[in-house]
């Protein structure tokens, strides 16, 4: 007994230490790629939050959300910016924020993952998988990078005359970096 | 060329104050697919120009006036072909890269740089207003050429149009 608690206690230590319960939203990322007419236009989102339980050894068990305040979108051109909040596109005052619900990560080997959820955005909900890489950074943080590419439309973003694929692509790739800290 | 010049300049002047739309987006990218198309072709036009001397100004043209035209004609070459190239800096500087037709990206000239985009459309502008001006002084002297002075100037502009009637 005597030896079995202290080691018992050390496997938690090491349980504890190698989770992650935080994302630091002020150092991760959010950002989008746009197409019109061809030309890709970068943009990203500003604000977001997200709460997170997530161990690299057992992420089976992990959940977590995110979420992220539509209106804090800048496409880099303040016309744009007023234009995409309103009904045609994301509708913000209706639908103020896009949820993304950590349902499960599959561990892929080599720091790469599978992370599926649902992702509610405009009022549609659909599942989403994406595949992402963990890249511990020091003082018990690391970073989890993914990109991937979401059809607008799927989710009534940018309808009515903006509906037309030839100007602005149904196809956004989307690109995060979340800092994950324990 | 003329024509592409015609429609860019139009396209230009009524795209700029449109609200946002698909509209809006298209036009844009169809004046800067004209303004490539320009350049490129006009670069043929002054490698042609360079080893071919133009025929001599009309005897009894008065000095000041053929320096005149020299000047008058050297400025349209000049804003022929700074014009399209303001207008990709421009297009650098707001952070939206020209893409031809769609399909061939030109590289970014400058990075990105709001203060800096609204100062060159401004200067954009400006070198649009001064060719129409320049374009205005051209018609308007060769439309003197031929009613007043009976030179056969305007005629002899048109010689290859001719020729291939």
């Amino acid at each position: 007994m005597k030896i079995i608690v202290p080691a018992l206690l050390l496997a938690c230590a090491a349980a504890q230490a190698g989770e992650y319960r935080h994302v630091d939203a002020a150092r991760s990322q959010i950002r989008f790629t746009s197409k019109q007419m061809g030309v890709p236009v970068d943009g990203v989102f500003r604000s977001f939050d997200a709460s997170l339980a997530f161990d690299p050894q057992a992420p089976a068990a992990a959940s977590g959300r995110l979420r992220i305040a539509l209106a804090s979108i800048d496409t880099g051109n303040q016309e744009a910016n007023e234009e995409v909040a309103g009904a045609q596109w994301f509708d913000t005052r209706r639908y103020p924020m896009a949820q993304f619900e950590l349902r499960r990560i599959l561990p892929l080997g080599a720091g790469r993952f599978q992370v599926s959820g649902m992702l509610n955005l405009k009022g549609v909900s659909r599942p989403l998988t994406v595949d992402a890489t963990l890249k511990s950074g020091g003082a018990n943080q690391a970073a989890m990078d993914g990109a991937f590419v979401l059809k607008r439309l799927d989710f009534g973003v940018g309808g009515g005359v903006w509906g037309d694929v030839g100007v602005v692509a149904n196809e956004v790739t989307l690109r995060f970096h979340l800092v994950l800290e324990p | 060329m003329a024509l592409l010049i015609v429609v860019g300049f139009g396209v230009g002047l009524y795209m700029a104050d449109l609200h946002l739309s698909p509209l809006k987006l298209r036009l844009f990218s169809y004046h800067k697919w004209i303004g490539v198309t320009t350049w490129a072709l006009l670069l043929p036009r002054i490698v042609w120009r360079l080893g071919h001397a133009p025929p001599p100004l009309p005897a009894g043209m008065p000095a000041w006036e053929q320096t005149a035209a020299r000047a008058g004609h050297l400025l349209l070459y000049v804003l022929m072909a700074v014009i399209p190239i303001s207008g990709w800096i421009m297009s650098s500087a707001q952070g939206v890269t020209t893409v031809y037709l769609g399909l061939w990206p030109l590289p970014d000239l400058l990075a990105k740089n709001e203060a800096l985009g609204w100062l060159l459309l401004a200067v954009h502008r400006i070198l649009n207003y001064a060719l129409l001006g320049a374009v205005v002084l051209h018609v308007a002297a060769a439309l003197k050429h031929h009613f007043i002075d009976r030179d056969g100037v305007l005629g002899r502009m048109f010689r290859f149009t001719r020729a291939a009637e």
